[in-house]
């Protein structure tokens, strides 16, 4: 199964210094076990809300309206797309990432019909 | 502790049992009572975590202890001890290095027993070959390799076993999968693929293969043979060759799985990036490989909205990566290229068939076979018409190696039928299904053969 784990923007975003290049190393070594593994599809930052844009849609209606949201805690910052065979083999992997604080969020991915 | 070879066999089976147990229920209204929740979490937490590190575990003790069954028997042992306490105690922070420990310990102990053993054959003269395993042995319990995981697919891959052998013991000691959970990927009794597992380690203790790297001359072959064993399980995936399902997915993903581990562990072989390519590119149509009825959906006539655009995308940047380090003429790199010209075109018109059919031509010369020669002539029929590919398979009729191949008369079929034989492309579809093991198939080939009557009527 796909799933999907999202980094929380309280989680990393709000961190007002560059991660230290120790925290950088710690991320990129636990990135690269999980590469061995197999395990990663994909993996992306994203620029922060207050950079963002939502539509908003009702009936014919469409507005655009700009960042920054108030609800940080529940905007996401980051992404992940691991290739695993359980949700608890995901959340094994998400306990070993080098963090120290901060919330991710784990939602498998729905499969094709069929499957 | 007396560790008897029995006492270890049935405790390997207490493993099996204790693992199976059902499902863990996340966030259950009416869930078991509070002790047994944690029970369950901690069995589906041990469990997740026994498929991520029983790979390198099991590795890194065969590379302690040399063969493949002690290793795996010692790996069960540390999963039984963690069962035990981990469901009481909690999970320990890194559970990986708890696990080799545990093992660790009981390896040291055994090859203490063996050493001990030795030393009396040693009184009596006989030619050592243990104690030197032995003297090194501090090194090998200290350090863990990286390449471990490589060492063990070696082995378990290893040309002296049978294909069937080979796929089971890889899905077993490297994925981590349970005897049940194989058996129904292959659709036999769970019992046929325990006997497959024991009799190929008994295969291998007897042939007395080793944990080691195989020199370089010999690593190719061998890469060979891991390569083969993955794309086999794949295959098995998508294109079931017996039953009532078309594909099954999930050894797609078990096979694309050993493949990206192992373009981790052998950076610089081209081949295993080519086949990894392969496998992305076609699981990337896995989607559109079945209709709503769960029947096949042949490649031209897939809906490629339904491709999976990021499993194309690893699949080309395997591809690529295969063609810089200079492989692009190696027969998986070759196969990929061939898969990526039809994910490259937006609809199946747009195929690019003189490519393909090019393509084919230098697989023929670098893997030659009559399967490829077929195929060769299905993109020849596409590029330059389907005389020039009747033509091809013509010449392939009398092969005795595609007596009994179901695609040679559906690809004469198809042939024919494009050229207005409609009679005798009935006739092919019909002996084409009476040819396929597998149900889905068979009922698609029946479709095409009353298309061909149905020709027949109109023209």
């Amino acid at each position: 199964m796909r799933v999907l784990i999202m980094a929380k923007e309280g989680a990393v975003s709000d961190v007002p210094a560059a991660p230290t290049p120790e925290a950088m190393a710690a991320y990129q070594k636990f990135n690269e076990e999980l590469v061995k593994a197999g395990v990663v599809l994909e993996a992306g930052r994203l620029y922060p809300s207050s950079q963002s844009k939502r539509v908003l849609f009702d009936g014919k209606k469409r507005t655009v309206i700009d960042g920054p949201f108030a609800e940080t805690k529940e905007l996401i910052a980051g992404y992940w797309l691991w290739q695993v065979r359980s949700i608890d083999e995901a959340l094994e992997w998400l306990k070993r990432a080098p963090y120290d604080g901060g919330t991710f969020e784990v939602r498998q991915v729905l499969d094709y019909e069929g499957r | 502790m007396e560790h008897s070879k029995s006492a270890r066999c049935s405790i390997t089976r207490a493993g099996e049992g204790a693992l199976a147990i059902g499902p863990r229920k996340i966030g259950a209204p009416h869930g078991p009572a509070r002790d047994d929740t944690a029970v369950i979490e901690a069995h589906g937490a041990i469990e997740a975590i026994w498929r991520i590190e029983s790979a390198r575990l099991i590795a890194g003790l065969a590379r302690i202890v040399g063969d493949i069954g002690t290793a795996e028997e010692l790996a069960q042992d540390a999963l039984i001890a963690a069962l035990e306490q981990w469901p009481t105690e909690g999970v320990p922070e890194r559970p990986g290095p708890w696990l080799m420990g545990t093992a660790r310990h009981r390896a040291i102990d055994l090859i203490r027993r063996r050493q001990t053993l030795e030393r009396k054959h040693e009184e009596l003269g006989r030619d050592l070959e243990l104690s030197r395993e032995v003297n090194d042995l501090d090194t090998r319990i200290e350090e863990e390799l990286d390449d471990d995981p490589l060492g063990l697919m070696f082995m378990a891959c290893h040309p002296i076993l049978s294909k069937d052998a080979r796929v089971a013991l890889t899905l077993r000691v490297l994925g981590g999968l349970k005897m049940d959970e194989i058996a129904r990927a292959f659709l036999v009794p769970a019992s046929t693929i325990a006997q497959r597992i024991v009799r190929a380690k008994r295969t291998l203790a007897e042939a007395h293969v080793r944990f080691e790297m195989p020199g370089r001359s010999e690593r190719v072959k061998r890469l060979a043979s891991v390569l083969e064993v993955i794309y086999l399980i794949f295959n098995e995936g998508f294109a079931a060759t017996a039953g009532k399902d078309w594909v099954r997915p999930a050894l797609c993903d078990e096979a694309l799985r050993l493949g990206r581990i192992l373009a981790e562990l052998v950076p610089d072989e081209s081949e295993v990036h080519g086949l990894v390519s392969l496998m992305e590119i076609q699981a990337s149509r896995l989607p559109a490989r079945v209709g709503p009825f769960g029947e096949p959906v042949l490649l031209l006539d897939q809906d490629r909205s339904r491709w999976d655009r990021l499993l194309i995308r690893r699949g080309l940047a395997a591809l690529s990566r295969a063609e810089t380090l200079g492989g692009a003429l190696g027969p998986y790199a070759l196969q990929a290229a061939i898969a990526a010209c039809h994910a490259r075109a937006a609809t199946s018109a747009e195929t690019d068939w003189p490519r393909i059919a090019a393509l084919y031509d230098a697989l023929a010369q670098v893997a030659p076979s009559t399967v490829v020669e077929l195929n060769r002539a299905v993109a020849i029929g596409m590029a330059f018409g389907p005389a020039a590919g009747l033509d091809l398979v013509d010449a392939l009729v009398h092969e005795p190696s595609l007596g009994a191949y179901h695609l040679l008369p559906a690809v004469r079929g198809d042939l024919l039928r494009k050229l207005g034989r409609s009679e005798e492309a009935r006739a092919e579809f019909e002996r084409a299904a009476s040819l396929t093991q597998n149900a889905r198939e068979r009922e698609l080939l029946q479709r095409r053969a009353a298309e061909c009557a149905a020709d027949g009527v109109a023209g």
